[in-house]
């Protein structure tokens, strides 16, 4: 039986870049295959080639042992191809069903549409792969992992047997994607195929038949992810040996330069976010916060870099009450922001790499003389720091939206970490990035903790929290279930806390009690 | 070392990148131009009575005379926007005021600030500066001129600084308040200037008194006085290189900017928002101002009532058309500089009616907002994607 999917010498070129080069792919039916490359590898590239949004140079596709031409999104839709992009294509005000059925929608006498006709399909498919949606929800009040799903019915809905699933778990909860790995089994066990694009490499080995590695536009290797380890894939990825482990010695904690007391802060429904915590920071050592996206860890942060007000309690940094200060007060005092959203605070995506390293220097000596910004100065710096922290970029006055997500960070690392600070709140500072961006950026905030900077690390991802902190305050629900120390921290525990559970018994008393 | 050698030659790459951009950049209006001109001609044969009926002699004679008019049109339209110094400074002229109300919306959209009240400012400006103008008497000309032009600069600065500190306190969108302000003033303008007016002169004309001679704008041709053309021109000019230099090379600029570009940056990067939104109305505001002196001062040296001009509006289409650039800005009011003074030649001895220009700038205007037209056309290459211009944010964010 052929390949239900075989792509032959995909190349696709862009102005100065080969961004896919001779590349040949092969998909069975009933199987997962991960493509696995950095940023910037190309994977993206060859997905859209595939959903006929980019025109290849060279190559063919072949659906069903049939030579295809993919001029257009609506060619691929036709052969049953469908895609699941990172950012969900859902109109939030519109129930679950109607964003199906929108596009091919059900008609009942001639112009009406056929809401129930939708709903019921929709219950079918739900039904059929365990997706668990009801049709008639909002998708606004949906969680992203629901929402998720519904862009799944939507392929499914329209008869597509290849899905491609582009990073789908780089916006989910663990639990979201232990229910997403669930509905991928079912999906391929029921005759489905699946292409899963990541760079995560524990959820490759869990959910992978084969795996796929992009390097630079090139096909570098197919694996089978379950005889591999993860540094094998690492490597094969990057190309070279790569560190799992953050390096680091042990902490040498000093005097207090954070301290946090009974702080509480409104978040943006008009609920508590955060409900009197404390804990300080000392410098020398590295504080992580655990938790699970939206427990509050993005309003913390907000207050203490001064851009969300609190109600009450306490910040000090150093010897200043910082609580509703300035944010430029805040950085002046010593503290260097790796904010949670990268395109939306940290950079301006338009201005160029150059103009983005001195965003909070800008008017200071030497950037600025007086009114006027030294231009020679700017660069130079600029010049410096990019050879400094690596970022890969064509030239400093290249605009910072057209760099990888991973070279995007790594100017806001290198803008943050090169000034003379006290105080370093990292959030979420390698979400989505490579492993060798993440080996980097690891690498240069235990290099701060060293140098006797107090760091503030917050991440959804517990295994970075677990391998970078030295203590970890475990956050739910806006409070604080337990401060641990990293040498002692069992990472089930940790879990349980960030379930709001203090024990395996109490989880279990919890249990019966709902039962 | 090689690296180094890597780095300067990829720099190197970046120069001629740069260079290619600006000319791909300039392509486009050019096109347009073009192509307004082209659609422009078939409208005045198509409007033609003699034309249609040459049409019905024969194939050849169609043509003959359909070239007979468009040359006699366009070739008015050129005598009249560059045929003789005194056409050229015509021109000049003309887009003396539109360059002050071009740079004020420019400048606005740098901020991300939709100021679509300059047509207010400008009468807000008018009044300031013409009241300056008559009513103080016996100072020297170096004193009085910048007096006059100082307060067309405030006036509007004030009329527009109210806007931005609405905004910036209440988040109340701009674009409604600056139109709100327009009626105001045109009202204001009306209840002084009118017959009986708190600034209207004695008589039976709704105009105010005239200015001192020592508030006029310096004529480059005192001797030819139907050459209208003075220091104004200069002094757009100077404003353009100033507002050029404070938006790029200045850390005021580099604030106002980027508040426009992301006003979440902005505040993480410690920028005080509303301050910069209320600065940046304000000298937007200033900029309109200072058209209403480029007419009073230079020009007709008092203010009329029913004053309105279009400038407001017509200053939207410079700052589009001009990229929010101020040497871009300065181009496309050279442009409509051109275009009025051709028009009114193009009426007088072609007999095609004044509003040709509206028709054309009209047409420039719709190929430069929307570039895939000319694109499509001409089939060349348009920018990447997240190149396109934003001007403003959207209704409600901040």
């Amino acid at each position: 039986m052929p390949p239900v999917l075989e792509l032959k010498g995909i190349t696709k070129r862009f102005p100065g870049v080969l961004a896919n080069d001779h590349i040949d792919l092969k998909l069975h039916e009933g199987e997962v295959l991960a493509l696995l490359g950095e940023n910037g590898a190309g994977k993206s590239t060859l997905m859209n080639v595939l959903y006929g949004l980019y025109t290849p140079e060279e190559g063919e596709i072949f659906v069903r042992g049939q030579l295809a031409a993919i001029q257009e999104p609506n060619d691929a839709i036709d052969l049953g191809i469908g895609m699941v992009h990172q950012h969900f294509m859902l109109v939030p005000v519109f129930t679950v069903a109607e964003n199906v059925m929108l596009g091919m929608e059900s008609i009942k006498n001639g112009i009406l549409l056929d809401r129930q006709d939708a709903a019921e399909r929709v219950r079918d498919i739900s039904q059929k792969y365990g997706l668990d949606v009801d049709p008639n929800d909002m998708v606004g009040d949906l969680p992203v992992g629901l929402q998720q799903r519904v862009e799944i019915i939507k392929l499914l809905y329209r008869n597509a047997d290849i899905l491609i699933l582009d990073e789908p778990t780089a916006v989910l909860t663990p639990q979201e994607v232990k229910g997403l790995f669930e509905v991928i089994r079912s999906l391929v066990a029921q005759g489905k195929s699946v292409i899963f694009i990541s760079h995560k490499l524990k959820e490759i080995r869990e959910i992978a038949d084969h795996v796929a590695v992009l390097r630079r536009g090139k096909m570098v290797g197919a694996a089978d992810p379950k005889q591999c380890t993860e540094r094998d894939l690492a490597s094969l990825m990057v190309g070279r040996d790569v560190i799992l482990e953050v390096p680091k010695k042990p902490a040498n904690p000093e005097a207090v330069v954070l301290a946090v007391e009974d702080l509480r802060v409104m978040g943006d429904r008009g609920k508590l976010a955060v409900e009197g915590i404390s804990f300080e920071v000392r410098a020398g050592e590295i504080v992580g916060v655990a938790g699970v996206q939206g427990n509050g860890q993005t309003e913390l942060v907000e207050v203490l870099t001064g851009l969300r007000e609190a109600l009450s309690g306490s910040v000090r940094l150093l010897d200043h009450e910082i609580l509703n200060a300035a944010p430029r007060v805040i950085t002046e005092i010593g503290t260097a922001h790796v904010p949670e959203d990268r395109h939306r605070d940290g950079l301006v995506l338009g201005y160029s790499v150059a103009d983005n390293l001195v965003l909070n220097t800008y008017y200071l000596p030497p950037v600025a003389r007086g009114l006027v910004m030294q231009e020679t100065v700017i660069n130079q710096r600029a010049d410096e720091l990019v050879a400094e922290y690596d970022v890969r970029t064509p030239s400093i006055m290249t605009p910072a939206g057209n760099l990888s997500g991973g070279n995007q960070q790594k100017v806001i690392v290198a803008r943050e970490l090169s000034r003379d600070v006290a105080l370093v709140i990292a959030s979420q500072p390698t979400r989505g990035l490579d492993v060798g961006s993440i080996e980097y950026i690891h690498s240069q905030l235990v290099r701060k903790r060293d140098e006797g900077a107090a760091v503030f690390v917050v991440s959804s991802e517990l295994d970075e929290v677990l391998s970078l902190a030295d203590r970890i305050v475990v956050l739910f629900d806006g409070q604080i279930m337990d401060v641990v120390s990293a040498e002692t921290a069992v990472k089930e525990e940790i879990g349980l806390l960030m379930a709001g559970v203090h024990s395996q018994a109490e989880l279990e008393a919890k249990r019966e009690a709902a039962a | 070392m090689n690296e180094k050698k890597q780095a300067a030659a990829e720099q190197h790459a970046g120069g001629t990148f740069e260079l290619q951009g600006a000319l791909r950049s300039l392509a486009v209006p050019f096109l347009a131009i073009v192509t307004a001109m082209i659609l422009g001609a078939l409208l005045i044969i198509f409007t033609d009575t003699t034309v249609i009926a040459a049409w019905g002699e024969g194939l050849g004679s169609g043509l003959r005379r359909s070239w007979e008019v468009i040359a006699l049109a366009y070739g008015a339209f050129f005598t009249g926007a560059f045929g003789d110094v005194y056409h050229i400074t015509e021109t000049l002229r003309i887009a003396t005021p539109y360059i002050f109300a071009g740079l004020a919306v420019a400048f606005g959209f740098q901020g991300g600030l939709f100021n679509i009240g300059a047509e207010g400012q400008y009468f807000i400006g008018g009044l300031a500066t013409v009241f300056v103008g008559y009513s103080i008497k016996g100072l020297p000309m170096i004193i009085h001129l910048p007096l006059a032009l100082l307060a067309g600069a405030l006036g509007g600065a004030l009329w527009a600084g109210i806007v931005g500190f609405l905004k910036a306190k209440t988040g109340a969108h701009e674009v409604i308040n600056t139109i709100m302000m327009n009626y105001i003033a045109y009202r204001l303008a009306e209840f002084m200037l009118d017959v009986g007016g708190l600034m209207a002169r004695e008589g039976y004309r709704p105009v105010s008194p005239e200015i001192q001679p020592s508030a006029y704008l310096p004529q480059f041709f005192p001797s030819d006085t139907t050459i209208r053309f003075n220091a104004g021109f200069l002094l757009a000019l100077g404003v353009a290189a100033f507002i050029w230099w404070l938006l790029y090379k200045t850390t005021l600029g580099y604030e106002i900017r980027t508040v426009g570009k992301s006003p979440h940056a902005a505040r993480y990067a410690g920028i005080n928002v509303p301050r910069t939104i209320v600065i940046t109305m304000a000298i937007s505001g200033a900029l309109a101002g200072l058209a209403a002196p480029a007419d009073i001062l230079g020009v007709i040296h008092f203010m009329p009532n029913s004053f309105a001009s279009g400038y407001g509006f017509d200053a939207i289409a410079l700052a589009l058309l001009g990229k929010s650039n101020p040497v871009g800005v300065v181009l496309a009011s050279l442009l409509f500089g051109a275009l009025r003074a051709g028009a009114t030649n193009m009426q007088g001895i072609a007999n095609i009616p004044i509003d040709i220009t509206s028709v054309l700038q009209g047409l420039i205007i719709v190929f430069i907002a929307a570039p895939e037209i000319i694109r499509a056309i001409y089939r060349f290459r348009g920018l990447e994607e997240g190149e396109g211009l934003v001007l403003t944010q959207g209704w409600g964010q901040m």
